[in-house]
């Protein structure tokens, strides 16, 4: 049996990278590629909490249907943020999100 | 921790989720790390049928491997000046430190019970199926409201980034 | 496959192996087992697909290799094992080479949700309908994989029609799919032929079953959706750098999603193993279910060869405008009327348990919405065509007109 310490470290070691990849990559794809990563991470920790919960009642949905929300949501989030960049790209040749700058003062 | 199915499966997700996730952050080409990416989530998916959670494994490989992949992957091909961007990464250092720092917080956080302690044991039985999640979705005490929200989400994201991405002058 | 693997266990525990070791054999004896089936099937598929399409084309088909051409294949295959094995020197090597692979193998592991009786199955999955549709995606990817990694222009855009085409008709394959589901209560494979002991659902609703028909047609790209492999007017699409048997898979994977497609449909709709005496012995059983794969299997080949191909704006406008929202409505209406009668106590709660008579009226009443959706869209068919043709009509009237004032 695998402790549930271990799905929380795999989790952490994945939204770290995720994080490590939002911070410092320069294409916007490649951010959006980290973001997906931390949400994952994210996913696996309520999944393995609600498998592991104390109360021994998994009845109790609450991490898995909030798994399921958070899927929904990366999709939507994914649709929408790959259809900014495709139209940042079009009007300024560019998928770096600091040359994305027209509103600046 | 004794060896069975269990165990080996978890090594292999393991290692196919936080090698395909270095594999993202690190490969210089955006396609290899799309599909970098789709291993990683694969073992994220192996997880949840560790975790007897199938059917959100096979959400997760639809979701992902079926509709994001594809998205991400007509997003490289059609913002094609990726061979301008010289340096791959920009703040490595600090980058690097900020995100070692977290993960060593969160280890620290989750090895030692400083916010309680926390049963370590599985959850006897899981008797929940696929359907008990469908029941409790449509359900008045359930999630019925997180449910509605979260259609009405999709639809507005589907019409935004159909209306984003539209080309003006066609 | 399960009670064979128990039984193997046993005997080699009781030869003095370790018991771990004899359920791990086992088990690899059932996964062999379960995949070899569709490898098998495969080599025989290429030559009735060649057989017939000759047969429609008026010409023979492959006869000198063996009694009837059945050695072609294998004939074939040691053509391809033996051609030389090129991979572009500015191709991505290892998607390259991986790309094949997934495509087969995404064919292969549906079949693991397969049941080929009651009694022998790879595993029943209590998501069995979703983990197909999520296997089925797998393949969408190793495509555009295979055109990314060629590094072909060509190839590239081969795999974005293909793509395009492949992800949109998912949307009305789910939703007839959801049929099924809706009306067995549960996404089991096992569950849905069972439910159809009443009445097979093709008979419920027939237009989910040609949605998920035209839809499974162009997923696998078979004409008229044919875009994947125009022969006529593209170079090769996505796999046009590939050679040898890296080729054969991508071809290999092709045909065998179609009798897989069959065999599917088969179990959605027409009720799998069910016929006379199939409780009489597993290999009855089989055999039903076999029987009912190969006649789908053989009207699609049919419909491969006789119609012409479509354009890819045709294709798409057909997809979006029509067979989704069809879909769409047809799910609804259904459920609905499923609801309601379940309300008022003419449906059965669980199909599952449900005889002939118990299901009639609900089967009555869904034929006829069915039936009154057909009768509609036909009527709206009719009068757009009717259209077309008066506007049409009316511009070659108008250019005969200044035809002859010029000829004057």
């Amino acid at each position: 049996m695998v402790p549930l310490w271990m799905y929380l470290a795999v989790a952490a070691a994945l939204f770290c990278i995720g994080v490590f990849g939002v911070l410092s990559r320069r294409n916007a794809v490649a951010i959006l590629m980290g973001v997906e990563l931390m949400l994952n991470a994210v996913n696996i920790n309520l999944v393995a909490f609600w498998r592991y919960s104390e109360t021994g009642t998994p009845l109790l949905l609450n991490g898995y249907a909030f798994t399921a929300f958070v899927l929904i949501i990366a999709a939507a989030e994914a649709a929408v943020g790959l259809a900014i960049i495709i139209t940042v790209y079009r009007n300024r040749r560019s998928v770096i999100p600091e040359e994305a700058d027209t509103l600046k003062g | 921790m004794e060896l069975n199915a269990v165990t080996i499966g978890f090594f292999i997700f393991t290692i196919l989720t936080l090698g395909g996730a270095i594999g993202v952050v690190t490969t210089r080409n955006l396609f290899q790390g799309t599909i970098w990416l789709m291993v990683s989530l694969f073992g994220v998916a192996g997880y949840f049928v560790l975790l007897s959670a199938p059917f959100l494994a096979a959400v997760q490989v639809l979701v992902y491997i079926g509709a994001i992949a594809i998205l991400i992957t007509f997003a490289v091909m059609l913002t094609r000046s990726v061979t301008r961007i010289k340096e791959r990464y920009i703040r490595t250092i600090p980058s690097l430190v900020v995100s070692l720092a977290l993960f060593l917080a969160l280890l620290f956080g989750v090895t030692v019970p400083i916010f309680g302690d926390y049963s370590s044991e599985l959850a006897p039985t899981v008797v929940m199926t696929t359907r008990d999640l469908g029941l409790a979705l449509v359900e008045g005490n359930g999630y019925v409201v997180p449910f509605l929200l979260a259609s009405v989400l999709l639809t507005a994201a589907m019409i935004g980034a159909i209306f984003i991405a539209r080309d003006e002058e066609s | 496959m399960d009670e064979l693997c128990t039984g193997l266990c046993k005997l080699m525990v009781e030869s003095g192996a370790d018991a771990g070791l004899a359920q791990f054999v086992s088990l690899l004896v059932g996964v062999l087992l379960v995949s070899g089936v569709p490898l098998l099937t495969v080599i025989i598929l290429i030559w009735v697909e060649r057989k017939v399409a000759a047969r429609i084309q008026d010409r023979i088909g492959p006869n000198r290799v063996g009694p009837l051409g059945l050695m072609q294949t294998f004939a074939d295959l040691l053509k391809l094992l033996g051609k030389e094995d090129i991979t572009p020197t500015s191709a991505d090597r290892v998607l390259y080479n991986a790309a094949p692979l997934v495509s087969f193998a995404s064919v292969v592991l549906i079949w693991v949700v397969v049941p080929f009786t009651p009694f022998h199955f790879g595993v029943d999955l209590e998501i069995g309908a979703l983990y197909f549709v999520a296997i089925a995606s797998l393949g969408t990817l190793a495509i555009m994989t295979a055109g990314w990694a060629s590094n072909n222009k060509y190839a590239l855009l081969g795999a974005f029609r293909v793509v395009a085409l492949l992800v949109s008709y998912e949307v009305p394959l789910v939703f007839a799919l959801l049929v099924p589901v809706m009306l067995a209560g549960s996404m089991s494979m096992l569950d849905i032929v069972n439910a159809q002991t009443g009445m097979w659902f093709v008979v419920f609703s027939p237009l989910a079953f040609v949605i998920f028909y035209i839809s499974s047609q162009a997923e696998t790209g078979r004409a008229p959706f044919d875009l994947i492999e125009a022969e006529s007017e593209l170079v090769a699409g996505f796999n046009i750098e590939y050679s040898g048997m890296k080729f054969g898979m991508f071809f290999a994977a092709e045909f065998l999603h179609v009798f897989t497609n069959g065999i599917l449909m088969a179990l959605l709709f027409f009720g799998g193993w069910m016929g006379p005496l199939y409780y009489e012995s597993p290999l009855i059983a089989f055999a039903w279910l076999g029987l009912k794969g190969a006649f789908i299997y053989l009207t699609t080949l049919w419909l491969r060869n006789t119609v012409p191909r479509l354009r890819i704006d045709q294709i798409m406008a057909f997809n979006w405008k029509f067979l989704v929202p069809l879909s769409i409505v047809n799910l609804i209406l259904l459920s609905a009327a499923l609801k309601i009668l379940q309300e008022l106590g003419f449906a059965p709660r669980d199909m599952l348990s449900a005889s002939f008579v118990d299901v009639l009226p609900t089967t009555v009443i869904m034929f006829l919405i069915n039936l009154a959706l057909v009768v509609y869209l036909l009527g709206i068919l009719r009068k757009r065509g009717q259209e077309a043709r008066r506007e049409s009509g009316a511009a070659q009237g108008a250019l005969a007109q200044a035809a002859s004032g010029a000829g004057d």
